[in-house]
């Protein structure tokens, strides 16, 4: 089945594949944006905020999981990307890396006794990846539009050129504008989930108070980071690898390519009405609206920059050293071989989602945590 | 690249590698193990194997959360401090850690959440269900990083492309059915089930030992220790299984692991010694300043023939032509025009050449498989540190050969006699663990510093390998990690500690 299809083929199947792996990824970070949700959202209440953390602690895995082969998938399918970015935008992905690292023990370790750092490092722990561990991954990402300041010789090794090994993104407008609109609807998708997720009136009327002013602020930062991307130039190339400048390119790609523009807007479309349904019919829903909607809307942005002849991580240091999905992907046999893997994702999103819905069929309450019988965080 | 860098990204792949595997092997076993308990309680209805059940879960999730932490770190360092290893390797390197992805680690942390917050929401049998999946996802995890260290051992299934620059996997299956990479495997995960019955049983002994929770403290030991005698009779296997696939494909190693200079038939294996530390490649000192041999030994375990020929490292390195062993000298010649008729190529193409692109590209697959041998600076670099792999080695194997003796031992006493009498034997079980852990980590260390200094077995050494970035940079990141996994570890043994002596009825 695969075999037949055409290297190039295969190489846009593995970018579709990466796109919707970024759009779960941003999904799940909900459980990011939870965390920075907490002080807020309990105002001191211990009780509120174990009801808090333990909604989000049943759901860090996933999220980790999906970082994981996020970032598994981009190795094996896309390998010159992983080294060129991994290894030369090293200080932005160490310090992604330290903010992950410190969440994945947090959950386990806060409440345990004897637990060394306190419950209130653990705390603060998840607040710094919920907060600087999104909106550097925003920032990273952003340069798959930007750029980075690398070249690639002639045995496909790379070399960074500028001594801030990535952290000069972070002094872009456009790149922080992406970083601070992820992390604001992060919190929008960690409040929607936790009035999915928790049975408590507190809690809801805070979450959506908090809906409402992340919403704004949300918007005013995408729609700042929209602008800059539709009328930028963009990285394009020609049937011979040829990477040149091209002006609105991220603007024509969403015209040439009316399904990703659908995807686009129907996706944000559901953003908005997942977040309109809570705050005025008061639904407890809607995390599952906001979900799709956050899938579609980032898997759209990956696939503009990533197809029709558009170089998805751009140098700005040597425009012929551009990565495009043709130059930088795996070989025929290796996509075609991980494809018949990736058959497999059906399957894998069948049985998240039923252990999923096993275990949220009743929701989290005040008597659930107070049960000396129970695991908690 | 500059040696301070090379060094320093090995260190900091070495600090990560050792952090990770403190954590790994009790994930590996410990899931079975609860899941062993877990089904007694299901088949039987007991409720004292649900309440024991549920204390090892919980020290299973504080292990599990740091290891999972220090994992993610290990998958991208590949890129941020290896970057020219990655694009070599990334074409058969990230199947398997993006299979590994989706078919384990999915599964892990999908069924992790209803091990523990499922008990009362899902029904029992979905419940146990969940726990196996958990063992058995962190055990499919392991499969799969292993056959990816399993190819760096012994780099099969793959063809160089002069194109691309890189190695490209022509066949899976050979990747995956390496008889290194399966051996790895099963040797690396049998460790595992010891280490985490090395666990059991002397957590166990110790609550024996204060008298406490006598039946929960006997009845998880004879579970520890059943499990940890059946995987110490297959480690045996594997082990040497491991010992004759080291000997075929990678044979400086094993030279190293017995510190073996002069080639030797009929060799014998050290059971105890010391290394002459004046001995090098170049001198006639004695290699040992004490040892204890057991005859043929050696030649058995690495050819299954006790007459035949072990090569030492003076014959690897400067060859042997009775044996017909080439000198490293000869195959650094080879790599060299290897890397030329690479260079070649790249040129003709460039100009359009087609004559002299075909001649350099055959030229290039004639000497391809010494292509890593050409950036070695002088014959003597392919021998590991000898000492450090010498010592791994032999603690590993007498360690194991305690643990076996130790289940024996817990067994015996458990059903012939009152084992809470002996208390030397609980104090010895307890002491076990950490030993435990140095046996553990011992494996690892002479796997990976006796392939030294290959990142890729004779195709890429590290010097190569590295991120072309400051040693600085690498320097800060390996203090930055060094500081926060030691506080992390400090956290898990503090919590794992008190978590303990909270007792049965514990904490949740």
């Amino acid at each position: 089945m695969f075999e037949n299809l055409t290297l190039l083929q295969l190489q846009q199947y593995w970018w579709i594949i990466i796109s919707l792996l970024g759009g779960l990824f941003a999904f799940i970070m909900f459980v990011q944006g939870g965390q920075t949700l907490l002080g807020r959202l309990s105002k001191g209440d211990e009780t509120l905020k174990t009801m808090l953390i333990n909604s989000l602690g049943r759901k860090w895995e996933l999220g980790f999981t999906t970082l994981v082969l996020f970032g598994g998938a981009l190795f094996a399918a896309f390998p010159l990307f992983y080294s060129t970015s991994f290894g030369g935008a090293y200080w932005v992905w160490m310090a992604i890396l330290f903010c992950f690292i410190i969440q994945a023990v947090s959950y386990e370790f806060r409440k345990k006794a004897n637990n060394f750092l306190g419950q209130k490092v653990y705390e603060l722990f998840l607040f710094i990846n919920g907060s600087v561990g999104v909106i550097l991954l925003g920032i990273a990402i952003a340069t798959f539009f930007s750029g980075s300041s690398f070249s690639v010789d002639t045995n496909n090794f790379s070399h960074w050129h500028g001594s801030y090994r990535g952290l000069e993104a972070a002094s872009s407008i456009f790149n922080l504008s992406l970083g601070f609109a992820l992390f604001f609807l992060v919190r929008i998708s960690g409040a929607l989930y936790f009035i999915n997720n928790i049975d408590n009136e507190t809690i809801k009327e805070r979450a959506i108070r908090s809906i409402k002013i992340d919403m704004l602020i949300f918007l005013f930062f995408f729609l700042i980071f929209l602008y800059l991307l539709l009328s930028k130039s963009g990285f394009a190339y020609d049937n011979n690898g040829l990477v040149y400048y091209q002006e609105y390119k991220y603007l024509y790609n969403f015209v040439e390519m009316p399904i990703v523009l659908g995807m686009f807007l129907i996706g944000l479309l559901m953003v908005i009405i997942a977040v309109f349904m809570t705050i005025h019919f008061n639904k407890t829903c809607c995390i599952k609206t906001a979900g799709v909607g956050i899938v579609l809307t980032v898997m759209a942005l990956f696939l503009n920059v990533g197809l029709n002849g558009t170089s998805y991580y751009p140098s700005t240091f040597d425009i012929q050293s551009s990565l495009t999905i043709q130059n930088s992907s795996g070989s025929h046999y290796t996509l075609t071989t991980m494809s018949y893997v990736s058959l497999i994702v059906p399957f894998v999103l069948a049985y998240i989602t039923y252990a999923w819905y096993q275990m949220d069929k009743v929701k989290i309450t005040k008597d659930e945590m107070e049960d000396s019988h129970t695991h908690k965080y | 690249m500059e040696a301070h860098l090379v060094d320093w990204s090995r260190a900091q792949f070495a600090l990560t590698a050792i952090y990770h595997w403190l954590f790994v092997p009790l994930t590996l076993g410990l899931g079975f193990i609860i899941a062993f308990m877990e089904t007694i309680y299901v088949k039987t209805g007991d409720e004292f194997w649900k309440k024991t059940t549920k204390f090892w879960m919980g020290l299973f999730a504080i292990n599990f959360a740091i290891g999972v932490a220090t994992g993610l770190i290990m998958e991208f360092e590949f890129g941020t401090n290896w970057a020219n290893y990655s694009w070599f390797v990334g074409d058969i390197f990230g199947a398997p850690l993006a299979i590994e992805g989706l078919l384990a680690f999915f599964m892990e942390s999908t069924f992790f959440a209803v091990m523990f917050f499922g008990w009362d929401k899902v029904s029992k049998k979905f419940h146990l269900i969940s726990t196996w999946l958990v063992a058995i996802g962190s055990n499919l995890s392991a499969l799969w990083i292993l056959v990816a260290n399993g190819w760096m051992q012994y780099p099969t299934g793959v063809k160089f492309n002069p194109d691309t620059v890189r190695n490209e996997m022509y066949n899976f299956w050979d990747v995956i059915l390496s008889p290194v990479a399966v051996t790895k495997f099963l040797h690396t995960i049998s460790s595992g089930y010891i280490m985490a019955s090395l666990f059991v049983v002397g957590v166990s002994a110790w609550f024996l030992l204060k008298k406490r929770e006598i039946k929960f403290a006997k009845k998880s030991m004879i579970v520890g220790a059943t499990f940890g005698l059946i995987t110490s009779i297959f480690i045996l296997l594997t082990g040497d299984e491991s010992a004759h696939q080291v000997a075929l494909k990678q044979p400086v190693k094993l030279a190293a692991m017995e510190g073996l200079y002069e080639g030797k038939v009929k060799a014998g294996i050290t059971g105890i010694g010391i290394l002459n530390p004046k001995k090098n490649l170049t001198n006639d000192e004695d290699s040992y300043l004490f040892e204890i041999n057991a005859p043929y030994a050696l030649s058995f375990l690495a050819f299954h023939d006790i007459d035949s020929f072990v090569p030492g490292l003076k014959d690897l390195v400067y060859g042997n032509d009775k044996y017909g062993i080439e000198s490293v000298k000869s195959k650094m010649l080879k790599g060299k025009i290897a890397i030329d008729a690479l260079k070649e190529y790249k040129e003709a193409k460039k100009s359009g050449d087609m004559v002299s692109q075909l001649t350099n590209r055959s030229i290039l697959e004639k000497n391809m498989k010494y292509f890593g041998y050409g950036h070695l600076k002088k014959p003597e670099d392919v021998v590991p540190p000898v000492a450090i792999t010498f010592y791994s080695f032999h603690t590993m194997v007498a360690l194991g050969t305690w643990f076996f003796l130790l289940f024996v031992l817990i067994l015996f006493f458990s059903i012939k006699r009152e084992i809470s009498k002996y208390k030397l034997l609980l104090i010895s079980s307890i002491a076990s663990i950490p030993l435990g852990y140095i046996a553990s980590e011992a494996g690892w260390i002479v796997a990976e510093v006796g392939r030294q200094p290959w990142a890729i077995q004779d195709l890429m050494p590290v010097g190569i390998a590295v991120t072309d970035i400051s040693s600085t940079s690498v320097q800060a990141t390996f203090f930055l990690f060094a500081v926060l996994f030691t506080l992390l570890l400090v956290a898990e043994i503090k919590i794992m500690l008190k978590q303990i002596s909270l007792g049965f009825e514990g904490g949740h």
